[in-house]
């Protein structure tokens, strides 16, 4: 029975389901990289999230725009993303705690919009698999990697992008510096206040589109916390990923690798308990959490609030 | 003087108060109005089972009347703790029913119904009713509609493989898929039902990449049961296979594909609860919504043409379990 695993049609389906389900994941947890970066912990991402899949999927289906809808995300995202930066930043709250205020507050509104504004459960007809020539007809590696929508893509070419920014630009020099070092990087003029206010913004814009990921590509419906703690394991492989972008989607990618593996486990009826197998993800991840997270060391200055003269 | 003003304002609404219901004869007695509370765990309009109680309650308003019947709910009570504030909050209201729509309120209902004796409580699905007599249980036979939807599927499916989007194997969902397999393989012995549970009921997500899974490993009908089954809904659309619903119509998300669904019609044992609860009995019995009872109600979707020596077959299964010669959990 096992053997059935390795036939080239199941390790294709893992591998396409593993790469689709990473993508939410993705976007989240890069953003969250960001803020964390630069000291600010923001535990909102799933509220954020929340938010954004309902204005993707609320504005899409007015409109008829998967692109207006992108953007209803992104806006969102980043509203969200500006009161999570004032209340941490300019109010000094416990981030840890202002944070699950801000996942209850985006669970509660997202659905709260919901019922008044849609009242039930609708589908659109979301962002479809990008067809590109040459790469998508290539045997097995077309259909696992070319054969997704944008904005699975786009996930993995942000990783690259924030991998750049963070190591290649001054922006993310700064950002760095705010997060391990708030007081030398304000004596050398760096204002603390005004990176973490982007990092943290970014993180909201970023979580926002993670909902859209899942509202108008992915499953193309909305349901009430339909995210339904992904946030929160995307702020978890932050850490996994000691807060390097690539190291992230590796967690990423391995937590739906594995996840895919134990959907085809159950199909393939392979006799493992279905609890032990909806387990195998989150216990994988924890083994690999708790080896890799002795090597890293978190910015110095996370969770704590800067002020000058202190 | 300003006091004064105050007192003598206040007398005179007093008055006229008091006047106001001088005319005390011609008043007739309040026509009686039973209310109903509910306490459910995800969405009124969630298209499966939170649904299936509000439609039900929707229905009795309907037939007896806004002023004579009414209910108020609380929705998304996934956090127990929650639910429990809500079910106490409800019971010191006076209702006359209060319903807890999830085995997970069990043991906050057995806690706090002895406390409320003259009021009547509800819970299910499940046949325990803690040996309280204000306790009133509720099932589904959730296997006989999902025996029937096996039939139609074995029939329907051209590769032989069918899908089943589960969320935990546990209550309805177990019976209905255990239904569902054993009408499949009454039908088709060689036909396959693989079933994947994903370990949640909200997980919209994982849902619709199992139903990948399974479209992957060949199946050409789907079917599964719980709130989060409209991810695996939506792929099923997309590829053009054919799904089963339950606990609710889900006719309405994809119209071109849902063959068929088990409706939930608790409206049935609702109303035998009622009329205990109208001759002063609180609870202390349990209750099965079944298809031979109206509770379960096959509802085939018009708009997909289903072959009629399907549709026979699927009749001949219904009368089969109501008669009692076939048994949809062998």
């Amino acid at each position: 029975m096992i053997g059935n695993l390795f036939t080239e049609a199941v390790l294709v389906g893992i591998l396409a389901s593993g790469i689709r389900l990473a993508t939410p994941y993705l976007y989240a947890a890069i953003g969250e990289t960001f803020s964390q970066r630069s000291g600010v912990l923001n535990l909102g991402v799933e509220g954020q999230m929340l938010i954004g899949a309902f204005a993707a999927f609320f504005v899409s289906f007015t409109t008829g725009s998967l692109w207006l809808g992108l953007l209803a995300a992104i806006i969102s995202g980043l509203l969200m993303g500006l009161a999570m930066a004032f209340v941490s930043i300019n109010l000094q709250a416990e981030q840890g705690i202002s944070g699950i205020g801000f996942y209850l507050f985006g669970l509660g509104l997202s659905d709260l919009l919901f019922q008044k504004m849609l009242g039930t459960v609708e589908t659109v007809s979301g962002f479809r698999p990008i067809y590109i020539p040459y790469l998508s007809d290539i045997p097995i590696i077309g259909d696992i990697f070319f054969n997704q929508n944008i904005l699975v893509y786009g996930a993995y070419l942000l990783v690259v992008a924030a991998w750049f920014v963070l190591n290649k630009t001054t922006i993310g020099l700064k950002i760095k510096a705010v997060g391990e070092s708030p007081e030398a990087a304000d004596s050398l003029g760096v204002s603390v206040a005004r990176v973490r206010y982007f990092t943290v913004i970014l993180g909201g814009g970023l979580s926002g589109l993670a909902g859209a990921s899942l509202s108008i590509a992915l499953l193309n419906v909305f349901q009430q916390n339909m995210t339904s703690g992904l946030g929160f394991i995307a702020v978890a492989l932050v850490y996994f990923g000691g807060w390097r972008p690539f190291a992230v989607m590796g967690g990423a990618l391995l937590f739906s690798m594995v996840n895919s593996l134990q959907l085809w486990v159950q199909v393939l009826n392979i006799p493992i308990p279905s609890d032990f197998a909806v387990m195998m993800p989150y216990v994988l991840t924890i083994i690999a959490l708790v080896i890799t997270v002795q090597r890293v060391r978190p910015p110095s200055a996370l969770t704590k609030p800067f002020e000058r003269g202190h | 003087m300003k006091h004064l003003g105050k007192i003598l304002i206040l007398l005179t609404v007093a008055v006229m108060l008091l006047a106001g219901c001088g005319g005390g004869e011609e008043e007739v007695a309040a026509p009686e109005v039973f209310r109903v509370a509910v306490v459910m765990p995800s969405a009124i309009n969630d298209l499966a089972f939170s649904q299936s109680m509000y439609d039900a309650l929707s229905a009795i308003q309907a037939e007896r009347g806004a002023d004579k019947f009414e209910f108020v709910y609380s929705e998304s009570m996934f956090v127990v703790d929650d639910a429990a504030a809500a079910i106490r909050d409800y019971a010191s209201q006076g209702y006359n029913l209060i319903i807890a729509h999830g085995s997970q309120y069990g043991s906050s209902l057995q806690e706090i119904a002895p406390e409320f004796p003259e009021t009547s409580f509800a819970w299910g699905t499940t046949v325990d009713t803690f040996g309280l007599d204000n306790v009133f249980a509720y099932e589904a036979r959730a296997e006989e509609g999902g025996y029937v939807m096996g039939v139609m599927a074995a029939m329907l499916s051209e590769s032989g493989i069918v899908g089943v989007v589960g969320p935990i194997e546990t209550g309805d969902a177990k019976l209905y898929v255990d239904g569902f397999t054993a009408g499949v393989t009454a039908t088709k012995g060689e036909a396959q039902v693989n079933a994947n549970w994903i370990g949640s009921f909200s997980d919209v997500a994982l849902a619709s990449e199992a139903a990948q899974t399974h479209i992957g490993a060949g199946a050409d009908i789907l079917t599964g049961t719980a709130q989060m089954v409209v991810g695996a809904i939506g792929v099923a659309e997309e590829n053009g296979v054919l799904w089963f619903g339950t606990q609710s119509s889900q006719t309405s998300l994809a119209p071109s594909i849902v063959v068929a669904n088990q409706v939930y019609r608790w409206e049935v044992v609702l109303k035998e609860m009622i009329s205990l609860i109208e001759g002063q009995t609180y609870g202390g019995q349990s209750f099965l919504i079944t298809l031979e009872n109206g509770g379960l109600e096959v509802e085939f979707n018009s708009a997909y043409a289903l072959p009629d020596e399907v549709k026979t077959a699927a009749q001949a299964a219904i009368d089969g379990i109501v008669d009692g010669s076939i048994d949809p959990l062998p």
